[in-house]
C-alpha cells in the first residue's frame, strides 16, 4: 500500500514530521503562556513580541559580539526573562486585582510597542541567521530529508516541556507555585514570598518564549513581525488545551501541529484556518478547553 | 482718459482671468493621500521609503516649477486590508479633500481603492500593487498602474529561466489575488516558451513556515520552483529551500523580488537568481544621483516601488501645473498625452487601460565575490523594451479597450 485515501504515503509521513516540528514550537510557546496564565491570571499578549526579541537577541549577539548559537541559547532566554521581570515589576503587578482584560490590553500594547521599536530599528525584511555548523546537513528518513536542525528543535523542545512539567509537578518549588496559584493568601501566610514567585514565573514564562525565538532564528528570517504571525495560532492552542493547563498546552501544541501538517496535504489553503475551526468546536463542546478545569 | 479706461478694463479682465485660472485648482491646493503598508510584510519594499520618495518629488517640483498652488501630503497605513483601505479612501476623498490616492501595495487594497476613486471621480496612482487585474478586468479611467505588474515580472524572469533550460515548473503561490495573478501570468509565459507546469500549491498569506509546501514542490520533480509570492514569504521560502536540500537540485525562481529582499537575504543565499525589476539604482548616472539623495534620507537604496512613486507623483504634478487644474479627467488626459521622461522611465507612456509602459530590466544576482561596493547586487542582463515588457493591448481584458476597439 503506497497511498492512504489517495495521498502518497511518503508525502503524508513527510508532512506529519514537519507538523511535529511546528507542533514543538507551538508547544513550548503555549507552555509559557499557560504557566503565566495559571500563576498570574494574565493573558500575555506580549508573548509573540518577546519570542521575536529572543531571536533578535541571538542575531545581535552574533552580529555585534560574535557569540554563536550556543551562547544565544543561554543568553537570549535570560535577557528576555529579565525584560519580563522588569515588565512584571513595573506594570503587571498593578493589574492583578483587576479583570483579565486589563492585563490583556497592557501586554497587547507592549507587544505593539516592542514590535514597532524593532521595525523602526531593523525594518521588516529581517536578518539572516545561519544554521549552526553542528546541525548542517540532513537525515535521510527514506520518505524525506529531515534537516538535522529540525530534528534538534524537536529534541530540545520536548526536553524543555518535560523539564518544565517535572519542575512544576514534582519539585518543592513547583509545589509552592501550585499552592500560590490555588490560594496566594494562605501560601504567603506560610512564609513563602508569593510576589517574588509571581515575578520569577513571569520571567520564566517569557524566557521560554525567548528560547523558542532562538530555536526559530535559523529557520526563518529574524525580523520584527515573526512573532505576530505566530502568536494568534499559539493562543488558539492555549484555548483548545485549556487556559493554564500545562499538560494541555503541550499535548495540544503537538497535536495541532500534526493536524495542520495533515491539512497541508489535503487542502493547503485551509492550513492557517484549521486550528481556529477546531478551537470553535472545542469551545462549543468543552468551554474550558480539552484539559482545563471548570471553575 | 480713454487710454486709462482701456488700461483699467484690461487689468480688471486680466485679474479676472487670472483669478479664474487659480480657482481651477480647487482650494488652490493639491492634496496627495499616500495609502500603503507602513508596518506589515511589505513595509520595507514601500512604507516610509515611499513617503520619503513622494516628499522628494514634491520638493523637487516646487523648486523647479515654483507652482502657485499648495501641495500637501497625508499618509496612512492600510495594513494590507482592502476594507481598511476603502474606508480610508472614502474618508480622504469626502472629508480631507484629497485629489489623488497613491501607492496602494497589495492588490486587494488597490482594487478596493480604485472602485472608490471611480465612484468619487478622483485619481488613483498605483505603484506597489502587482496584479494585472488592475489594468484588465478591473480597469477604470481614473487609475494609472505605474511601476510594474505580474505580467511584466513573469515575462522577464520566467522567459529567461525557461530559455536557460528550466522547462518544468511547480509554483508556490501566495493565496490571494496577487499570487494567483502572478502564477497565472507566469504559467502563460512558461507554456508559451515551450515549458510545462506540473502543479501549484497555495499557501496562506502571510506565512512563516514553507517547509510543507517546499516538500510538495520537491516531490513534484519539477526543475524550477516558481515563487509566486513576495516580501518575507519569498525570503523564508528561499531560506527554507536551502535548509531542506531543495536547492541546488531544483532551482528557484523568485517571480517578484526587490533589491531590499536581496539585501536582507544576502548574496550568498540569492546568487545567480534571475529577477525582473523596473528600476536599479546603479543603472546610470541619473539613477545613481537620485538614489544617492534617497539614500542620504533613508540609509538604504530605493526599491522600484519607491522610485516609481517619485516618478508618478512628479508626472501628476507636472500635469496639474500644465493645465492649471486638478480636474480628474483633464489631469488624466494631460498625463496620458505627455510622455514620461525622468530618471525612472524613458519615453514612458500611459495607455488607455491605465498601464504606464516603460522599459523593464532582467537582472542576474551577483556572486558575493563579484560585488564590489555596498548595494552592488545586480548585473543587468537585458533591457526589455516597453513594447515587449507589458501585456500587449491586443490581449487586454479591459472593457475600456474593447470599447475603443469596437
Amino acid at each position: 500500500m503506497t497511498d492512504f485515501f489517495g495521498i502518497p504515503l511518503p508525502a503524508l509521513f513527510g508532512q506529519l514530521v514537519l507538523g511535529l516540528v511546528n507542533g514543538c514550537f507551538y508547544a513550548v510557546l503555549s507552555l509559557g503562556l499557560a504557566v503565566i496564565f495559571g500563576m498570574l491570571n494574565i493573558i500575555n499578549f506580549a508573548h509573540g513580541a518577546l519570542y521575536m526579541v529572543g531571536a533578535m537577541v541571538a542575531w545581535v549577539l552574533l552580529e555585534y559580539l560574535g557569540l554563536g548559537y550556543w551562547w544565544s541559547l543561554v543568553l537570549a532566554p535570560l535577557t528576555v526573562g529579565l525584560i519580563g521581570i522588569v515588565i512584571e515589576r513595573l506594570m503587571l503587578r498593578r493589574l492583578y486585582k483587576l479583570d483579565h482584560l486589563y492585563g490583556l490590553l497592557l501586554t497587547f500594547g507592549l507587544a505593539l510597542m516592542i514590535e514597532g521599536l524593532f521595525r523602526d530599528l531593523y525594518g521588516v525584511a529581517g536578518q539572516p541567521y545561519s544554521i549552526p555548523e553542528a546541525f548542517s546537513g540532513a537525515f535521510n528518513l527514506g520518505f524525506m530529508f529531515l534537516p538535522k536542525y529540525r530534528a534538534w528543535v524537536v529534541v530540545a523542545s520536548l526536553a524543555v516541556c518535560l523539564g518544565t512539567w517535572y519542575m512544576i509537578e514534582k519539585t518543592r518549588l513547583g509545589a509552592y507555585l501550585r499552592a500560590a496559584t490555588e490560594n496566594p493568601q494562605l501560601t504567603q501566610a506560610f512564609g513563602i514570598n508569593v510576589p517574588l514567585m509571581v515575578m520569577l514565573t513571569y520571567g520564566f514564562g517569557v524566557g521560554l518564549a525567548g528560547l523558542v525565538g532562538v530555536l526559530a532564528a535559523p529557520t526563518s528570517q529574524v525580523g520584527a513581525l515573526m512573532g505576530s504571525n505566530l502568536i494568534i495560532t499559539v493562543f488558539a492552542v492555549v484555548v483548545i488545551g485549556g487556559m493554564g493547563s500545562i499538560l494541555g498546552s503541550v499535548v495540544t501544541g503537538l497535536g495541532l501541529g500534526l493536524i495542520e501538517g495533515l491539512t497541508k496535504v489535503v487542502y493547503p489553503e485551509a492550513s492557517a484556518t484549521v486550528v481556529f475551526i477546531i478551537m470553535a468546536i472545542v469551545l462549543m463542546v468543552r468551554p474550558s478547553g480539552l484539559f482545563g478545569r471548570e471553575k | 482718459m480713454k487710454l486709462k479706461c482701456i488700461a483699467l478694463a484690461a487689468s480688471v479682465t486680466l485679474a479676472t482671468i487670472s483669478a479664474a485660472a487659480h480657482a481651477q485648482v480647487s482650494d488652490n491646493a493639491v492634496k496627495i493621500g499616500l495609502l500603503t503598508d507602513m508596518s506589515g510584510a511589505y513595509s520595507d519594499i514601500t512604507g516610509q521609503g515611499t513617503v520619503e520618495a513622494t516628499k522628494m518629488a514634491i520638493e523637487d517640483f516646487k523648486a523647479q516649477f515654483k507652482p502657485d498652488f499648495a501641495i500637501e501630503i497625508i499618509a496612512a497605513d492600510h495594513q494590507n486590508k482592502g476594507d481598511i483601505a476603502a474606508n480610508k479612501a472614502r474618508e480622504w476623498f469626502d472629508r480631507e479633500k484629497v485629489d489623488v490616492i497613491t501607492e496602494l501595495v497589495t492588490t486587494s487594497t488597490a482594487l478596493a481603492v480604485m472602485k472608490v476613486a471611480k465612484e468619487k471621480n478622483k485619481l488613483a496612482l498605483i505603484s506597489g500593487a502587482a496584479s494585472t487585474r488592475i489594468t484588465n478586468e478591473d480597469c477604470n479611467d481614473v487609475t494609472v498602474h505605474w511601476t510594474y505588474d505580474t505580467y511584466a515580472v513573469a515575462n522577464g524572469t520566467a522567459k529567461a529561466v525557461v530559455q536557460q533550460g528550466g522547462k518544468s515548473w511547480y509554483f508556490i503561490t501566495a493565496d490571494y489575488a496577487f499570487g494567483h495573478s502572478l502564477e497565472k501570468d507566469s504559467s502563460g509565459v512558461v507554456q508559451a516558451n515551450g515549458g510545462k507546469v506540473l502543479g501549484a500549491v497555495r499557501h496562506p498569506f502571510p506565512g512563516s513556515d514553507f517547509s510543507s509546501f517546499l516538500l510538495k514542490a520537491q516531490s513534484s520533480g519539477a526543475q524550477v520552483i516558481g515563487l509566486a509570492n513576495a516580501g518575507t514569504d519569498t525570503m523564508n521560502s528561499i531560506k527554507q529551500a536551502a535548509e531542506f536540500g531543495v536547492t541546488p537540485k531544483q532551482s528557484l525562481a523568485g517571480l517578484l523580488m526587490f533589491i531590499s529582499d536581496i539585501h536582507a537575504l544576502g548574496l550568498k543565499a540569492t546568487q545567480n537568481m534571475y529577477l525582473t525589476e523596473g528600476f536599479y539604482w546603479d543603472f546610470n548616472a541619473e539613477t545613481r544621483a537620485w538614489s544617492k539623495r534617497y539614500f542620504d534620507r533613508m540609509k538604504k537604496m530605493p526599491t522600484m516601488i519607491q522610485a516609481g512613486m517619485y516618478s508618478a507623483v512628479s508626472h501628476y504634478l507636472k500635469a496639474v501645473k500644465a493645465i492649471n487644474s486638478d480636474d480628474t479627467q483633464k489631469v488624466m488626459a494631460q498625463m496620458k498625452k505627455t510622455p514620461v521622461n525622468d530618471f525612472f522611465a524613458r519615453n514612458g507612456k500611459i495607455r488607455d487601460d491605465g498601464r504606464m509602459v516603460h522599459d523593464m530590466y532582467l537582472m542576474h544576482v551577483k556572486k558575493p565575490e563579484d560585488s564590489k561596493y555596498a548595494w552592488d547586487y545586480y548585473t543587468v542582463k537585458q533591457t526589455i523594451p516597453a513594447a515587449e515588457a507589458f501585456q500587449p493591448l491586443s490581449a487586454s481584458r479591459c472593457p475600456l479597450i474593447r470599447k475603443t476597439a469596437s
